[in-house]
């Protein structure tokens, strides 16, 4: 179908609307004035800041050590599960399993956020714990609700697989367990791979359930912008949105690369 | 498969089965606890009957959650479609645009929002520099509601444009075949097959909108409250954790309730799509 | 063959899947070096008697033996059969030859000997040159090579085929069904073969086991099978059949049809009602008045070597194929050698199949194709 000119405008516009905030504030961040209005000239103060303010810094490290500790954990736990539920039989058990899984993914987070928060208070004062909210919370609350997204990028997966590639591996001389080893998780790997990678980000971006169940003890970085938002902002915000992006943009396009080149080389094999 | 080995398989399921009782029924459980007992821990149904001094927050929230869902659908369906006909390598090129947003983290979409529509923010500044009046955007409904289409349309795009993209094009040539114009190719066979994307797309942009409460702050100023600040005040501020939880009792019921109709009217859609042809 | 020693025995196996019995009291018993089919029908549990020599599934009861020896409850990592699998189930993560080596390095052998070990296997299967390839890269003629590749190369004393080629086109089923008979007879080892394709069985094996409904219904040579059907289910299977009614008279002599005729067949009752196998190329076309039955033609189909013709005698419609055009409508007489007369024992297939009054080309591809499992 031809493209026409108004498709093209309206994808522009759409695009448009919604990058010029992200510009913005990768404008501003550049801002030699103190204040968030006046654009007076270019310079990199506000990244010199961000850079000194420790409880900043610590937040990141804080936010990439909870998202690799509960991205790894979602990652076993779901596989185990995926392979678990790939096994039940059609039924009851089976639906309601995977209903309860996908909770935490349909509820507003808001309320994921307060009823796991009840719960830890409920422990914290059952067992007295002075502060029960920190690391392990966001932790517990991290890994629930990455859970269902590794699991849903699993499943499919094993529905694609050979049913007999298993007896294959047992027959040539593995163990049952060593077949998973050798021939299962090689062939899910895409799956889990992409699950851990949805996790991660994840974790790395929530904040509405981290705002529930964090403390002052252990801060994540969306929960330091938060506070940073409370009052009236410094550039330096910006300063730290713009790496943001640019971290994430490079990423991506890290990601993409790689998956062409992957296409690409795929194709030629199949062309031989 | 031997049935031991399926035995052990299945065995797998169960670190999960148990997280998942403890840290996600027990949770939503403790909400209902909550929601029946005063700080004492004994029975009250005060939490309830209080619930009724909201109903026009309620109201609001779901309003609002409506309107955005909308400007989203009718946002993103457009340009989903026009992506779902380009060239492969254009359509991942594209999508790759509409996510990146995504991965900002919505904190900061939102606070950019707001240096745009502040009175002295950089709508208002290029208005007084082109000598023009200035416009009050910021502290309204719809401030709210944009910050709120801004931050969940990639949610609506995407999964229309998943569905689109997956469409088989001989059903299309099949449609012209048989004599339909492109309006009608549109109306009886795309659209018909779009949506189950649709659906999904609303769910994904509704659910967080009604229960937003960080966009009506920062974009609504504290001036109206939707349901989500109310719940916030209640766990980060005043500290009455019962009422909290009756609050957020009722908004799951109240979202639940709106799936249900979502999914029985698009039920209803499929059958209607059917009989129209 | 005969005498060869018996590599695999099954003594009274029986398989049920909940009410549905699978397998029923099963008897069989594989000797050394034999190319052994197991052919019938879907959910006749030819298939289930493989994954039960191969170890994937336990039977409710009944032992099973290699060589004398009881191996029920030994997993399949462990048991010295390999399988070829219906849709090869090769490993998509690894390249050839890490598919054929898989088995080998379990065996913990020496890097070298692997090499070599592979470039054999490579070379019997005609795939020189293909190591590196990924396995999603090869059409299914040479996936189904590698998958027979893998399964020999660790020296399998049995090697279990399921329907190895059913997923090929004809042309490439015709080749690999010679390949796979003399990779069978170079490297002397016993083929226990899976399919429904009864042409596929006759062409192949030296021996032929016929199933049905968890019952064996026959075991035999392809030309015992072919020639003397022991119900009317096996005539019907392998091969075109005229089934009738028939009574023996007495040794040698059996009425059908309203007539009387000479067999060979006896060690029946007198009087005893027995089926009547009559294949449709045993019967000659003479003029009407030195017929021994007579009929009208009711169709005529050319089909390369010969026409099949459909004749209706006395309201039973018979198939018999001849070189001789015979026009619609035509009154034919029909002749019948004495060889060409079977006779079996009436059985719960009786008057199920064997009569061409409902017959269309059209029906018999549809049931072959349905009858993938």
């Amino acid at each position: 179908m031809k493209k026409s000119a108004f498709s093209k405008i309206y994808i522009f516009l759409i695009f448009a609307f919604l990058y010029v905030p992200i510009l913005i504030i990768c404008v501003y961040s550049f801002n030699a004035s103190n204040s968030t209005g006046v654009m007076t000239g270019l310079s990199v103060k506000w990244y010199a800041e961000l850079f000194k303010d420790k409880v900043t810094l610590h937040a990141c490290y804080n936010t990439i050590i909870l998202a690799i500790t509960s991205a790894v954990t979602a990652t076993v736990l779901g596989t185990l599960a995926a392979i678990g539920i790939d096994k039940m039989k059609k039924g009851w058990r089976r639906s309601m399993l995977m209903t309860v899984t996908d909770i935490p993914m349909m509820n507003p987070e808001i309320v994921t956020g307060v009823s796991m928060m009840l719960l830890f208070v409920f422990i914290g004062a059952f067992l007295k714990i002075n502060g029960v909210l920190g690391f392990w919370t966001l932790f517990i609350a991290h890994v629930t609700f990455s859970l269902p997204y590794v699991i849903l990028n699993i499943m499919p997966k094993l529905k694609q697989i050979d049913p007999h590639l298993a007896e294959a591996a047992q027959d040539l001389g593995c163990t049952p367990a060593k077949a998973y080893w050798k021939v299962i998780l090689p062939a899910i790997k895409p799956g889990i791979v992409s699950g851990f990678i949805m996790g991660f980000t994840l974790s790395l971006d929530d904040f509405i359930i981290s705002y529930f169940v964090s403390g002052p003890k252990f801060q994540t970085l969306p929960i330091r912008i938060y506070s940073m938002t409370k009052k009236r902002v410094t550039p330096d915000m910006y300063a730290l949105s713009t790496i943001i992006f640019v971290v994430i943009l490079v990423m991506l396009i890290i990601i993409n690369l790689s998956d062409l080149k992957g296409d690409s080389k795929k194709r030629k094999k199949g062309a031989e | 498969m031997n049935k031991k080995s399926t035995f052990y398989q299945k065995l797998c399921a169960s670190p999960h089965i148990l997280w998942s009782a403890i840290f996600i029924i027990v949770p939503l459980l403790m909400v209902a606890y909550y929601s029946f007992t005063d700080a004492n821990g004994s029975f009250t149904m005060e939490n309830i009957y209080r619930l009724t001094d909201y109903t026009d927050t309620f109201l609001r929230s779901l309003w609002y959650g409506i309107i955005a869902t909308l400007i989203c659908l009718v946002m993103a369906y457009p340009i989903a479609y026009f992506i779902s006909q380009s060239k492969a390598r254009a359509q991942t090129t594209m999508i790759m645009l509409v996510m990146i947003p995504m991965w900002m983290n919505f904190l900061i979409r939102t606070y950019a929002w707001m240096n745009i529509l502040e009175d002295s923010g950089v709508i208002n500044k290029m208005l007084s520099f082109l000598h023009l009046p200035n416009l009050h955007m910021i502290n309204t409904p719809s401030a709210v509601i944009l910050g709120m289409v801004y931050n969940f349309l990639p949610y609506m795009i995407l999964p229309i444009y998943s569905v689109l993209t997956k469409l088989d094009r001989s059903l299309v040539e099949a449609a012209q075949d048989l004599g339909a114009n492109k309006f009608n190719v549109f109306l009886k066979v795309i659209f018909p097959m779009s949506v189950s994307g649709i659906v999904s797309g609303i769910t994904m942009v509704f659910v967080p909108s009604v229960s937003t409460f960080y966009i009506s702050q920062k974009l609504g100023g504290g001036t109206f409250a939707l349901i989500g600040d109310i719940i916030e005040m209640q766990f980060q501020v005043s500290n009455n954790f019962n009422f909290g939880a009756a609050l957020s009792l009722v908004l799951m019921v109240l979202i639940l309730i709106c799936m249900a109709f979502m999914n029985k009217f698009s039920d209803t859609e499929d059958a209607g799509g059917g009989m129209v042809v | 063959m005969k005498n060869n020693p018996v590599v695999i025995d099954l003594k009274n196996i029986s398989v049920s899947f909940g009410d549905n019995q699978i397998l029923n009291n099963l008897n069989l018993y594989i000797r050394d070096k034999e190319f052994i089919t197991l052919l019938g029908p879907s959910g006749c549990g030819k298939t289930t008697t493989l994954r039960v020599i191969a170890g994937f599934l336990e039977p409710d009861s009944g032992d099973v033996l290699f060589s004398g020896k009881k191996v029920n409850g030994v997993p399949p990592h462990k048991r010295q059969v390999n399988t070829v699998f219906q849709r090869y189930a090769l490993f998509p993560n690894l390249n050839v030859y890490e598919n054929i080596a898989f088995g080998l390095r379990l065996k913990k052998m020496k890097d070298s000997d692997i090499r070599d070990k592979v470039k054999e296997m490579l070379a019997l299967v005609n795939l020189k040159g293909f190591e590196r390839r990924a396995v999603d890269s090869l059409s299914g003629g040479q996936q189904q090579r590698v998958a027979i590749a893998r399964a020999l190369a660790v020296d399998p004393k049995v090697l279990l085929l399921d329907e190895p080629l059913g997923a090929l086109d004809l042309k490439l089923r015709k080749d690999m069904q010679v390949e796979l008979k003399n990779i069978q007879q170079r490297l002397g080892i016993t083929f226990i073969y899976v399919t429904h394709d009864q042409e596929e069985a006759l062409s192949m094996s030296d021996t032929v086991v016929v199933m049905d409904g968890g019952d064996i219904q026959q075991i035999g040579t392809p030309e015992d099978i072919y020639n003397e059907p022991k119900n009317a289910f096996v005539a019907d299977f392998i091969g075109e059949s005229n089934i009738l009614d028939g009574t023996m008279l007495a040794d040698f002599k059996c009425e059908f049809s309203g007539a009387q005729f000479e067999c060979l067949d006896k060690g029946f009752a007198t009087g005893e009602a027995v089926d009547v196998v009559v294949r449709p190329e045993d019967v000659d076309i003479v003029p009407v008045e030195k017929g021994m039955l007579t009929g009208v033609v009711t169709s005529v189909t050319f089909k390369g070597v010969h026409f099949e013709i459909i004749v209706d005698i006395g309201g039973f419609k018979w198939m018999i194929q001849t070189t001789d055009y015979e026009a619609v409508g035509n009154k034919i007489g029909l002749f019948i050698e004495p060889d060409a007369i079977h006779i079996m024992k009436k059985s719960k297939y009786s008057g199920m199949f064997g009569d061409y009054s409902s017959f269309s080309d059209e029906i018999e591809h549809l049931s072959d194709i349905v009858e993938e499992e």
